[in-house]
């Protein structure tokens, strides 16, 4: 039984207080005195020359400060990317300038061609289609195929081509998995799409620039994920401003889902015009902007061949894979097709041979990069929609195929250059047949056809590479940033303490579950402990959070600063029991001497380290802070089984999940509620890509699914209620709590069940459908099973 | 959104004349030309609110009809229309979401004639009759093709009048984004004869499915439609189905409208 507000307690999430009664502090909840605001005039077509832009009548207009366009940042940096790839010939990876604002050409809709800045936003926007705007339209490149055809049309006419880089992965490898392809008994062959994807967290992106001019200090407050890579991205490569004078702060930030990860344009801009106009300024993005700003997800065109032998074990696999970059190259774009999707290709299995191509393609589009789960979603939908289609074409069970080939024994070496420490794929697949009653599933499809419905089974199983990463790994492949977390513990004299973790929340509750690890460690009430993050001021350099890392890096770097405060607090201790610090021990809060009945209190020690009367200055400072940073020495690799259940209406195609259970193994688990919650929104964003999210363009370029009218995003009645269970666990065993990560778990592992479901369906239902693109709306549905009669 | 000058008239009379100014527009619920207005896509100068005059609310019988104020809300109509016409007390109670149906009014619906909107099927479909401040129009005469309608400039659709059939039903299959119909069907039963209009499907906007009808008004069973085809030739075709799939879906409702009723 965990102890209340302790590690493995159900603890109702603190922030939830102010998240509910309206009271939370959002970035567009921040308005400084004398605030201007920016409204970004933005493309409305995809590719054009701009021949000119006249400002005056539009700077003649009330309220209007200034009208900024390119010429303005001259001498100012473009906006980095974090991550460089090498191509198979050695090269590095082709990389475009992304300046703050389109210069001399926009190469998607939504690329920022001005901005009026103004007393009010009114004011802003009105000016704003004063703009004179001269663009020549040129053919835009959508389509990423025609994209590397020769003659093609260039996204960036100083590069060679729209290719950004061409990757093999194990390029050693590459010959034996060819040669086992050719020898192998079966090759089950599926070329699919990763559909391109929207976002949308409900809170926008917001940036509010302030300049200090007595000070020359800049502050930007933002919807960032993480505070601290902004500031040393936009800092060091954009505005050239050290850090001592840029302080960046993301506030309550109303999710993130990737998107918020990035630097964008509109930060550096405000940052800039702040200074520049000596006024605080401020932009709001509308959901509009949104569509068209915020970076995408996904968009992979793939084809994947399985090889197995006579007895269906899997001998090798090869994928080709085409990753839309977007016009851009966005902070970790370049890292998403490549290390986090290349390394994830053996998914649970034991293939011996795999060989991953991926071309990374420039297009006039929004840029893309990671999306909840980032390059692990597009490993695990391929892999396992095409196991359920060998299965399918070798007349065995999709269950028992996987089983035979699950890795069984850990550590276990990938031929993708990882190594799982620890999983149990059995067990969570034993677990979520229990739960899914895969027992009782013909007598309920018996029911659904005396309806008139298909019933369909969908097995899926995942795994993933979380709590990234290993700095010096990632450094040499490619990353121009450490993957560490820091924590600051400050315990105050009368015993309270004050946490600075360089994690980010919005909206995982770090500020419930990180006290609760804290709580458990020292032994007081989790409401003597204040989670603090989100400022470059306030704590030490930190990463941020995204890639399910928080609880294992960043919880792990506060864990270790918690053992040095207890380390120094026995100390204190023992001086004040005048016993020997090897027998102090620290248990609920009291310290004691082992063997007797001495005791003090945490607050006798924490009091006596800011009033050291009584204490060993001669041998500890006074004081009770410490700081640590940690590097994991590993990846996590949570791993789950995932069922949906769907009934297919066979004469409109529509399919309704009508079950939909989930196996995870997070190692250990903080608090099961706040887990519980992240798989349920992870598996309805995953519902969301499988059935109904679509982003699409047209030939020209032209975003048609721009809005909610035509972009179809989940909604609560759309799923039935998600049974959860994370009772398998394998510990993870190279951090100190022993966790995985459950954050991106739901995204990853549910887009293939959802599909596997809805084509086991027809497939039962007698209609030879192997495949349906994502996503799975009725209309594709519906025309897959006419085109298959 | 850009500045407008608003007013908001008690009567009908006073609305009529305050829409006599040039650039001025009508406005009933919003739930249509706000969003369009936040958008900028649309800048009128003068917005006259048709909100406040209690001549245009309300739902009551007109001896065998129901007459139902142009100004009247859906949430009302789904509440007050319950036991007297239940297929349209539905229709309306499935359009948008609580906000939606708190705020827009079937006036404004049938005059913005959307072609995905649900009262223009239920009003075409029951042979309802449309009160202007000048005329009546059947509905036969008013929707006349996507967004267009029989009213004049400055014309207000004061009420709506319907007859009751014997039996109604409405069938709504959803466009998953926005929620409005991708191809809805309301199907009356007169006893000598049966309407059946569609909505979401046709580029047209709501048409009737008179092939249906006729075989329906000897029939009334869902095999007589099962034989029957839809032309795809005028469906709209986009990201969330195709004129074929709409086609299809306008039989399957139709089939599905007239297998409940039957």
């Amino acid at each position: 039984m965990p102890k209340d507000g302790g590690i493995g307690s159900s603890t109702k999430r603190r922030e939830d207080v102010r998240f509910l009664s309206g009271t939370g502090n959002y970035t567009d909840d921040i308005n400084l005195h004398g605030q201007l605001y920016a409204h970004f005039v933005r493309s409305d077509v995809a590719h054009g020359r701009i021949n000119s832009i006249g400002a005056e009548a539009a700077e003649a207009m009330p309220g209007v400060v200034k009208v900024f366009t390119a010429k303005d940042f001259e001498g100012v940096g473009g906006v980095p990317c974090g991550w460089q790839i090498t191509s198979i010939d050695g090269n590095p990876m082709q990389e475009p300038k992304h300046p703050v604002l389109a210069e001399g050409k926009v190469r998607h809709v939504g690329d920022p061609i001005a901005v009026v800045v103004a007393e009010s936003l009114e004011q802003a926007r009105d000016a704003g289609e004063a703009l004179e705007i001269d663009i020549e339209m040129l053919d835009a490149v959508v389509d990423m195929k025609k994209a590397l055809e020769p003659g093609a049309t260039k996204v960036h006419d100083d590069l060679d081509s729209n290719l950004c880089y061409d990757w093999g992965f194990v390029q050693e490898n590459k010959d034996a998995v060819d040669e086992a392809i050719k020898n192998a008994d079966h090759v089950t062959t599926l070329e699919l799409v990763n559909n391109r994807l929207v976002a949308n967290p409900m809170e926008p992106r917001v940036a509010v620039g302030d300049y200090n001019r007595s000070t020359d200090e800049h502050t930007l407050y933002t919807t960032s994920q993480n505070p601290h890579v902004i500031r040393l991205l936009m800092g060091a490569f954009v505005l050239g401003i050290p850090e001592h004078k840029l302080r960046v702060v993301a506030p309550d930030v109303g999710g993130g889902f990737g998107t918020k990860i990035f630097h964008y344009a509109e930060e550096a801009f405000c940052t800039f015009a702040a200074k520049a106009l000596n006024r605080p300024v401020k932009w709001t993005s509308t959901r509009s902007e949104a569509f068209m700003s915020d970076a995408h997800g996904r968009d992979h065109v793939t084809k994947i061949e399985l090889a197995m032998d006579a007895d269906n074990n899997f001998t090798a696999v090869r994928t080709e894979t085409h990753a839309n970059m977007g016009a851009y190259l966005s902070t970790f774009a370049p890292s998403v097709p490549t290390w986090l999707h290349g390394t994830l290709m053996a998914g649970n299995y034991k293939t011996p041979l795999i060989y991953v191509n991926v071309k990374a393609v420039f297009t006039n589009t929004v840029p893309v990069d990671a999306y909840r789960g980032a390059g692990r979603p597009e490993a695990t939908f391929q892999l396992e929609r095409v196991i359920d289609k060998a299965a399918r074409e070798r007349g065995v069970s999709p269950i028992e195929l996987r089983r035979q080939n699950f890795i069984t024994e850990f550590p276990y070496a990938t031929p993708v250059a990882v190594e799982y420490d620890t999983g149990d794929y059995h067990a969570t697949m034993d677990k979520v047949l229990e739960m899914s009653d895969h027992a009782g599933f013909e007598a309920r499809a018996a029911e659904s056809k005396k309806n008139g419905k298909l019933r369909g089974f969908g097995i899926a199983h995942y795994i993933e590479a979380c709590g990234i990463a290993p700095s010096n790994l990632v450094g040499q492949l490619g990353a121009r940033a450490g993957l560490y977390e820091s924590a600051t513990v400050r315990v105050n004299a009368t015993g309270s303490i004050s946490v600075m973790t360089g994690s980010h929340s919005h909206g995982q509750g770090h500020e419930t579950s990180f006290a609760q690890v804290v709580s458990e460690m020292i032994g007081i009430d989790a409401n003597q402990i204040d989670i603090i993050h989100g400022d470059t001021a306030k704590g030490p350099m930190g990463m941020g959070t995204y890639g399910s890392r928080s609880i294992a890096v960043g919880g792990s770097a506060m864990v270790r600063a918690t053992e040095k405060i207890i380390a120094k607090a026995k100390k204190i201790a023992a001086h004040l029991m005048e016993a020997s610090e090897g027998d102090i021990e620290l248990k609920d809060g009291q310290f004691t001497v082992a063997g007797t009945d001495k005791s003090v209190a945490w607050g006798d020690v924490t009091l006596a380290a800011y009033v050291p009367h009584n204490y060993p200055l001669e041998d500890i400072e006074p004081g009770l802070e410490e700081t640590a940073f940690y590097d994991p020495a590993n990846f996590t690799y949570p791993s789950g089984g995932y069922v949906c259940e769907v009934e297919v209406d066979p004469e409109t195609g529509k399919a309704d999940v009508v079950a939909f259970s989930a196996a995870d193994d997070f190692g250990n688990v903080i608090n099961p509620m706040i887990v519980e919650g992240q798989v349920h929104g992870g598996v309805a964003q995953g519902f969301g890509q499988a059935m109904m999210e679509n982003c699409a363009y047209d030939a020209d370029g032209q975003l048609i699914s721009a809005s909610y009218m035509d972009y179809a995003m989940p909604r609560a009645l759309d799923l039935p209620m998600i049974q959860v269970d994370h009772s398998c666990q394998t510990p993870c065993t190279h951090n100190p709590l022993g966790v995985k990560g459950c954050g991106e778990a739901g995204a990853i592992g549910s887009p293939p069940a959802f599909v596997n479901a809805v084509i086991d369906a027809l497939n039962r239902g007698g209609h030879k459908v192997d495949h349906i693109d994502m996503p799975l709306s009725p209309d594709r549905i519906w025309s897959a099973m006419h085109a298959a009669k | 959104m850009h500045n407008f000058e608003y007013v908001r008239p008690k009567t009908i009379d006073e609305a009529v004349s305050a829409l006599s100014s040039d650039e001025a527009q009508p406005l009933s619920g919003g739930q249509t030309l706000m969003p369009t207005m936040k958008a900028r896509l649309a800048a009128p100068e003068k917005l006259v609110s048709l909100t406040a005059i209690d001549e245009m609310k309300g739902v009551r019988m007109d001896g065998d009809q129901l007459w139902i104020g142009g100004g009247t809300t859906h949430a009302t109509v789904a509440r007050e229309t319950a036991d007297s016409y239940p297929a349209l007390s539905s229709l309306a109670g499935r359009i948008g979401d609580p906000s939606v149906r708190s705020m827009g009014t079937i006036g404004g619906s049938i005059a913005n004639n959307d072609p995905s909107a649900c009262y223009p099927a239920g009003a075409l479909g029951s042979g309802a009759t449309i009160v202007t401040n000048t005329r009546e129009i059947a509905a036969d005469d008013f929707f006349q093709g996507m967004f267009m309608t029989a009213l004049e400039e400055g014309e207000i659709v004061t009420a709506v009048k319907f007859p009751i059939p014997q039996k109604a039903i409405y069938q709504k299959f959803i466009q998953p984004a926005s929620r409005f119909p991708l191809t809805a069907v309301f199907v009356a039963h007169f006893g000598d004869n049966v309407r059946v209009a569609v909505t979401g499907a046709s580029g047209g906007g709501v048409f009737r499915w008179t092939e249906a009808e006729e075989a329906l008004a000897s029939n009334f069973t869902g095999d007589a439609v099962a034989g029957l085809s839809v032309s795809a030739e005028d469906m709209i075709s986009d990201l969330h189905g195709s004129g074929e799939y709409r086609a299809h879906l306008t039989k399957v409702m139709t089939k599905r409208a007239v297998d409940a009723l039957a």
